[in-house]
């Protein structure tokens, strides 16, 4: 495999990146990088640990970095998860306040762990933080029992000053979205299996209405609404297929729709064979909506699906 | 009368599927079947995952029916999580 870090890559502007991964040889990780500067996405990041954890170090090659940002990469600790030496010398800091470095989580008391102290970590009033560890912890969740990976979720964050802005990646090595949910369905193509995992009440688990006693299709569903609603970027990868949810300018009016081709996306097949599931998403602070309101609108359009679902099972009379 | 203080089993963000599973199987059915009212006390909950909350009562409304509802009281949740437990209450029935 073979991977190469650019100047550039987070939601907005992923698609070269992903088309640039070169997923042939999978028993080795050769990872490569622009020569002056590296800002990219911590999905880029779990992606590579994703990769890599699997691999003995002796099989992973990473060229000497020279860009002036590489001490971020040691930092988020690529270089300690994929068990090899960058080189790169950094004084350690606290890091409260700016981001989550790269973590591995195999099972649910990991999880509850790590989403009790991520929260200090990133110093994140309470009305931020609610969304967050809800987001998290749903994705996180749906790799513990559908991935089927022994190397669970990867994940990591960022806060990012700027744009006021974390932003979130998370990453599995697992089955992949259209293995699981061909357990109930027959997704015919990667984005086809996107699709349906995005949409409420769809999951690999039962086709039953009201799911099962674990599983309604509903926690890739919540967080592409919030994604929506707060007008964050979100995209999903799995297979040879992604789905980006765009931004929607300020201003234009809120809409969430059961279909998520129905939203302002893009998406794209036949990219490098990502075998598992990518999740990113980006959380502005910034915003007004109260996650509270939130539940109302995903909750009426939920609702709403599951109604429309049951009834078109509905015997119909005959006339004779 | 059973009270069931959640917060003891989930810390202040209740997200823990398994745990759901114990207190759904281990306290809430056997007590609804002594007829037994329940209150699941939400004190101290700051959140909940909506999968949480499934995880913890969707399986009754399915075995027991909508009815059961009545012999729950979901005791000081916060706004948010009131709004949760109202769309698993929701979709569970409209399902039904």
């Amino acid at each position: 495999m073979k991977i190469h870090l650019p100047n550039s890559a987070f939601i907005g502007n992923i698609d070269p990146f992903l088309r640039s991964f070169d997923s042939r040889e999978p028993d080795r990780l050769e990872i490569t990088a622009n020569k002056k500067w590296i800002s990219v996405h911590p999905l880029v990041l779990s992606m590579i640990a994703a990769l890599g954890i699997g691999l003995q170090p002796q099989n992973i090659y990473c060229e000497r970095l020279e860009a002036r940002s590489k001490h971020y990469l040691e930092r988020m600790g690529l270089f300690r998860m994929l068990r090899i030496s960058s080189g790169i010398r950094i004084t350690e800091h606290e890091p409260a306040g700016r981001f989550i470095p790269i973590s591995k989580i195999t099972t649910s008391e990991e999880l509850t762990r790590f989403i009790t102290e991520m929260v200090p970590l990133l110093h994140l009033e309470p009305k931020h933080a609610e969304p967050l560890r809800y987001i998290i912890s749903e994705l996180a969740r749906n790799v513990l029992e559908h991935a089927d990976s022994e190397k669970g979720a990867i994940i990591c964050a960022q806060y990012y000053k700027k744009s006021n802005t974390i932003r979130i990646g998370i990453a599995d090595t697992g089955v992949g979205i259209r293995k699981t949910i061909n357990n109930a369905y027959d997704a015919k193509t990667d984005l086809d299996a996107i699709r349906l995992a995005l949409t409420p009440g769809i999951t690999g688990t039962t086709r039953m209405g009201g799911g099962t006693e674990f599983n309604v299709g509903a926690g890739l569903f919540f967080i592409r609404s919030i994604a929506e609603a707060n007008r964050d970027f979100f995209m999903i990868y799995s297979g040879d297929a992604f789905y980006k949810l765009l931004k929607k300018r300020q201003g234009t009016r809120q809409h969430l729709f059961a279909d998520p081709l129905r939203n302002k996306h893009s998406s794209e097949e036949h990219l490098p064979h990502w075998q598992g599931t990518v999740v990113g998403i980006d959380i502005s602070l910034d915003t007004n909506e109260e996650f509270s309101n939130l539940l109302d609108l995903i909750k009426d359009i939920f609702v709403k699906t599951i109604r429309e679902r049951k009834k078109k099972t509905f015997r119909r009379p005959r006339f004779a | 009368m059973t009270r069931i203080t959640l917060q003891d089993k989930t810390g202040p963000f209740a997200e823990n599927k398994d745990i759901a599973r114990d207190i759904r199987v281990k306290m809430i059915l056997p007590a609804l079947s002594e007829q037994e009212e329940v209150i699941l006390d939400f004190e101290g909950i700051e959140g909940a995952t909506q999968s949480f909350i499934h995880a913890l009562i969707s399986d009754i409304i399915r075995k027991k029916g909508p009815e059961t509802l009545d012999r729950i009281v979901f005791k000081n949740c916060n706004g948010t999580v009131q709004k949760i437990i109202s769309t698993v209450t929701e979709y569970m029935q409209e399902s039904g």
